[in-house]
């Protein structure tokens, strides 16, 4: 680690999408999208949005442009490399996990606010599968329980971000009865809840 | 062609002068405690209060004490805890003041204060960075222990009045201090035209060594030791005597009292030469701080659409080296807290970056900046959300 820190802030790989990204939509080129997803927020430098082709259930092309810092420049450019070609389904639980482990590490610091890859990728297909008006079979898979005891989890929590619904882990309490039984999940449910409001601006 | 390395990040740290390296060197074989009695003890004694004299000199201290610190950081923590000491011993004036662009060694210092129970207000700026002398003035009050205003700002180079800020604090009774850091080598200090009873320096700043610095005090201003433990610096400061250091940066100090007056205007055409380069090259872009009182080697610009450490690690590719006022790069996500403070949009505050020249700096350096940076905007810009 302290090694390649002394090399380059980033892996060699993530210093090789960074300077040559691969898949970035440029000004000239006439992209017909399917599906068009964006998330995060100026608030936390990272600002993204994903354009994607449907073939057959799978993602044909895409295209993506970013407002970041080179590790977020670098995720996406990895996210593009391993979306393309993929069943819509398998695309739709790409990690972040397996987004840095391609990438060969990032810091830690940086995991959470610069890969955004993902999760603009899964925006693009909600939208694309909104638009051909089908059911998304998905969506409540890739969700994460954070609270076991009254089942919340992190993708019904990111919604009353999102709406605003709930500003203040009170009022997310309020809701969706979040640590009020064994009260495990509260510092877990606090950070989510904390990079949620970041990433949406709220 | 090989790559060429091209330093433009002298508010962080400089290059060690070669006539500093070479007095180090020598005074390396000078190894006595210069708190003992015998010949080398005496020798290193000698040498270092010509150091002192040399500061004393470089700032116009007067018959004040320079007391020798570990740097800027251990200085500026003294003043406060000293203050802090008075308020915990049942001074009248219990209230702290200072400004929200301050180096982190004395905003997270206060903001520590504050935590646990201690009155400070941070004096707001304008969008240039600077104290609006009437706020400063509504802030003030016969409770007011201490005012700290920094001279220069590391990140934007903003001056601020410290004349005239002292003025209005020393009519209501409060000691004033000021972190000079980054303004020594680079504008005229003097602790007597300034009318400051605390002044903070450190000597990486201007091409001496790391790990020391200067805290100066007017003669009869409250004192109390922020290290404990032995009679140097009479009683003010703990520790031996690092001879080397101390020698390093009083030598340093003799080149910046003789080069200021051509430095200041070199760093000045540099940064103007690259702060004009820019604005012809690449549109949209956002000068940073007051451009009248201003650092002469600091030139900080906002790039709009591209962000920070981007631009950093682009630059850096060329051999470039500058610094981003945004953490992002270093360790916090958070956006510069300088340019949140002087109500820059948060946009902007991700994408600054801070040019800082300094003596080894040159025009054909400019150049070659001007050559690289315009079309790592426009990558960037080109692969932003439209």
């Amino acid at each position: 680690m302290n090694n390649f820190m002394a090399q380059w802030v980033y892996s060699p790989v993530v210093k090789d999408h960074f300077m040559n990204p691969r898949n970035t939509w440029n000004e000239e080129e006439h992209f017909e999208a399917d599906g068009v997803g964006e998330v995060g927020s100026l608030a936390c430098g990272d600002q993204m949005q994903v354009l994607i082709k449907v073939k057959d259930d799978k993602i044909e092309d895409l295209r993506w442009l970013t407002y970041g810092c080179a590790s977020a420049i670098a995720s996406t450019s990895m996210m593009s490399t391993l979306a393309i070609g993929l069943p819509l389904e398998e695309a739709y639980f790409l990690s972040p996990e397996q987004i840095t482990e391609a990438l060969g590490g990032l810091p830690e610091h940086k995991f959470h606010c610069s890969v955004l890859g993902d999760k603009a990728l899964r925006a693009a297909i909600d939208d694309y599968l909104k638009k051909s008006g089908r059911e998304n079979p998905w969506q409540n898979q890739v969700a994460k329980v954070i609270c076991e005891c009254k089942q919340v989890t992190d993708i019904r929590v990111e919604e009353l971000v999102k709406s605003k619904e709930a500003t203040t882990l009170e009022e997310l309490a309020e809701i969706t009865g979040y640590g009020t039984v064994c009260g495990k999940c509260k510092p877990q449910m606090a950070l989510l809840f904390d990079q949620l409001q970041h990433l949406y601006n709220v | 062609m090989e790559q060429p390395t091209i330093y433009l990040d002298n508010n962080a740290t400089t290059a060690v002068h070669e006539d500093v390296l070479a007095a180090m060197n020598e005074a390396a074989s000078l190894y006595g405690n210069a708190s003992s009695m015998h010949a080398m003890g005496r020798e290193a004694a000698v040498a270092i209060e010509e150091s002192r004299q040399a500061v004393r000199d470089l700032i116009d201290a007067q018959d004040g004490a320079i007391v020798f610190t570990s740097g800027a950081s251990e200085a500026n923590n003294t003043v406060f805890n000293l203050f802090r000491e008075r308020i915990d011993l049942g001074a009248k004036r219990k209230r702290i003041i200072t400004t929200t662009i301050e180096h982190p060694s004395i905003i997270e210092t206060v903001t520590h204060l504050k935590e646990i129970g201690y009155a400070v207000d941070l004096c707001p700026v304008d969008n240039t960075g600077r104290v609006v002398l009437s706020q400063m003035e509504a802030l003030l009050g016969d409770d007011v222990a201490l005012v700290s205003v920094m001279l220069g700002n590391n990140e934007i180079g903003t001056i601020q009045p410290v004349k005239e800020i002292a003025a209005l604090a020393h009519r209501h009774g409060a000691y004033v201090h000021s972190d000079a850091t980054q303004a020594i080598g680079k504008i005229e200090v003097s602790m007597k035209e300034l009318d400051v009873d605390y002044l903070s320096l450190s000597a990486h700043k201007f091409y001496g060594p790391k790990g020391i610095g200067v805290l100066a005090l007017r003669k009869g201003v409250p004192f109390s030791p922020f290290v404990h433990g032995g009679h140097q610096e009479d009683g003010r400061r703990a520790g031996t005597y690092n001879n080397t250091a101390i020698i390093g940066l009083g030598t340093a100090a003799r080149i910046a009292q003789r080069e200021l007056p051509d430095e200041n205007k070199r760093l000045w055409a540099l940064r103007e030469m690259l702060r004009v380069g820019i604005e012809e090259r690449i549109p949209n872009v956002v000068v940073n701080g007051n451009q009248e009182h201003c650092l002469p080697g600091t030139l900080d610009v906002s790039f709009p659409r591209a962000e920070g450490e981007s631009i950093l690690l682009y630059l850096d590719l060329e051999g470039i080296m500058v610094s981003t006022g945004s953490a992002c790069a270093s360790g916090s996500l958070e956006p510069s807290y300088v340019l949140l403070a002087s109500g820059v949009d948060i946009e902007l505050a991700h994408g600054s970056i801070r040019f800082s020249f300094g003596r080894y700096n040159t025009e054909d350096e400019v150049r070659y900046v001007l050559e690289k940076l315009p079309p790592i905007i426009k990558r960037l810009r080109e692969m932003s959300i439209r």
